[in-house]
């Protein structure tokens, strides 16, 4: 049985890990609101974009798809790129530990392609950085301020870059969505060769007559990076949320499981301060029985 | 025929902003536009300038932008822009310093310097420049 002050001295650091998971669950709230702002901040240009690309997309459908633009090229796909995004930190339940097993799991599917892997976030790189050969970038910076459009850009044209040389065959994106805050949402897409969005079913014969002040193929050419730039920067910025929003989650448990834990204590303290006075009590009353 | 037509900036990282116009001068990357309402629908490249437009309560909004997209459709324009500065949000003595530097860099370019790129960046600290001057 434990004595009374170690159950004490335990009660005292569950008190304490209770207030710095609650610390922190503030902190991650009030990031995550900030983090959610920007999600949402950033959403017209990506839908504007979406659907203009949709109406150019229309305008040249007459070629075939695959000549249209290098980056529509559908090739085999024996060289993938996998752009893994991940969190810097861990404390979030199974955030980091779902993308990886996702990226696992979608390498393990596919046991005649070569994948190379560029890792974002830091807690995906500690883990590939051994177990996987061909990586083609570490970024552990990325989400320790805000979340930059010049990071995703970068990023993004080395990876076209690549996939117009002719490098890579297909390029896929695994990344944890921010949907709620309970539960972030695992994703797989892929971004190369893009996907031309189509225009609304039953609306198909609302063709539009653009003037177009550019040849139609040119803006195209035009807007397909950006598409995939837009693409990788909103897959951090939700990434990003709902990382917040996971530790959130994860740290709110452990506040309420230290609090268990606190009350189980206390009451196991109880016990044992009423059993030593029971004691003592016997052993007066026995000792006073004796010298009767 | 409506008075008015919806314009819409709009950044990788934000939107600047949503609301009604009378009147638009947007930088297209061959040229000026002028847009009133119910104007034709049109898709071009975005150039680098000084973009404006004035709202029903005749003030005036004038911001630099920095390469994109126009689209108009329905009477809606939506400007998609890779950079875009308010004139108020413009540090002049900055955007000063940059057309130094650009300017320097375009008349004397060093080794491997793409001008290209260099001619638009002496672009678009004149448009922010310009833009607050306006503003």
């Amino acid at each position: 049985m434990p004595s009374l002050i170690e159950i004490r001295r335990r009660i005292r650091s569950f008190k304490n890990m209770r207030q710095i998971t609650k610390a922190m669950k503030m902190v991650s709230a009030a990031k995550l609101r900030r983090a959610q702002d920007r999600v949402i901040a950033a959403r017209p240009y990506t839908e504007s974009m979406q659907r203009m690309l949709a109406n150019v997309a229309q305008a040249v459908s007459e070629q075939n798809e695959d000549e249209l633009h290098p980056l529509l090229a559908r090739r085999p796909e024996d060289r993938i790129q996998i752009l893994l995004v991940t969190a810097d930190g861990g404390l979030a339940g199974a955030f980091n530990a779902n993308v990886i097993r996702a990226a696992q799991k979608f390498m393990a599917e596919r046991p005649n392609a070569q994948f190379k892997m560029e890792l974002m976030g830091r807690k995906g790189r500690d883990f590939f950085a051994r177990r996987h050969k061909d990586i083609t970038g570490q970024h552990t910076t990325l989400f320790q301020k805000v979340v930059r459009y010049e990071d995703a850009l970068d990023i993004a044209r080395k990876v076209i870059e690549r996939f117009e040389k002719g490098e890579i065959d297909a390029v896929y994106l695994i990344v944890n969505h921010f949907k709620s805050v309970m539960a972030p949402q695992l994703k797989l897409e892929r971004i190369l060769p893009a996907e031309l969005p189509t225009v609304e079913p039953g609306k198909e014969d609302m063709r539009v007559d653009y003037i177009f002040e550019q040849p139609p193929a040119e803006l195209l050419a035009a807007l397909l990076p950006r598409y995939v730039e837009g693409q990788l920067f909103r897959a951090m910025l939700e990434s990003y949320a709902a990382y917040q929003a996971a530790r959130m989650t994860a740290m709110e448990a452990a506040s309420t499981n230290a609090g268990e834990l606190i009350d189980k204590e206390t009451l196991n303290m109880n016990r044992v301060r009423q059993a030593s006075i029971t004691r003592e009590i016997i052993e007066i009353v026995s000792g006073a029985s004796a010298l009767a | 025929m409506a008075d008015t037509f919806t314009i819409e900036i709009a950044t990788p990282e934000r939107l600047l902003s949503r609301e009604q116009a009378t009147e638009a001068q947007i930088p297209a990357k061959d040229g000026y536009i002028g847009v009133l309402p119910d104007h034709a629908a049109l898709l071009s490249s975005l150039g680098v300038g000084v973009l404006s437009y004035i709202t029903p309560t005749n003030e005036t909004h004038t911001m630099a932008v920095r390469g994109g997209f126009l689209e108009i459709l329905n009477n809606c324009v939506r400007v998609l822009t890779d950079v875009a500065e308010r004139s108020s949000e413009v540090d002049v003595a900055k955007a000063e310093q940059d057309l130094k530097v650009a300017q320097a860099a375009v008349v004397n370019p060093a080794a491997g310097i793409d001008i290209a790129q260099a001619l638009i960046e002496m672009q678009h600290a004149q448009a922010r420049i310009d833009a607050a001057q306006k503003g």
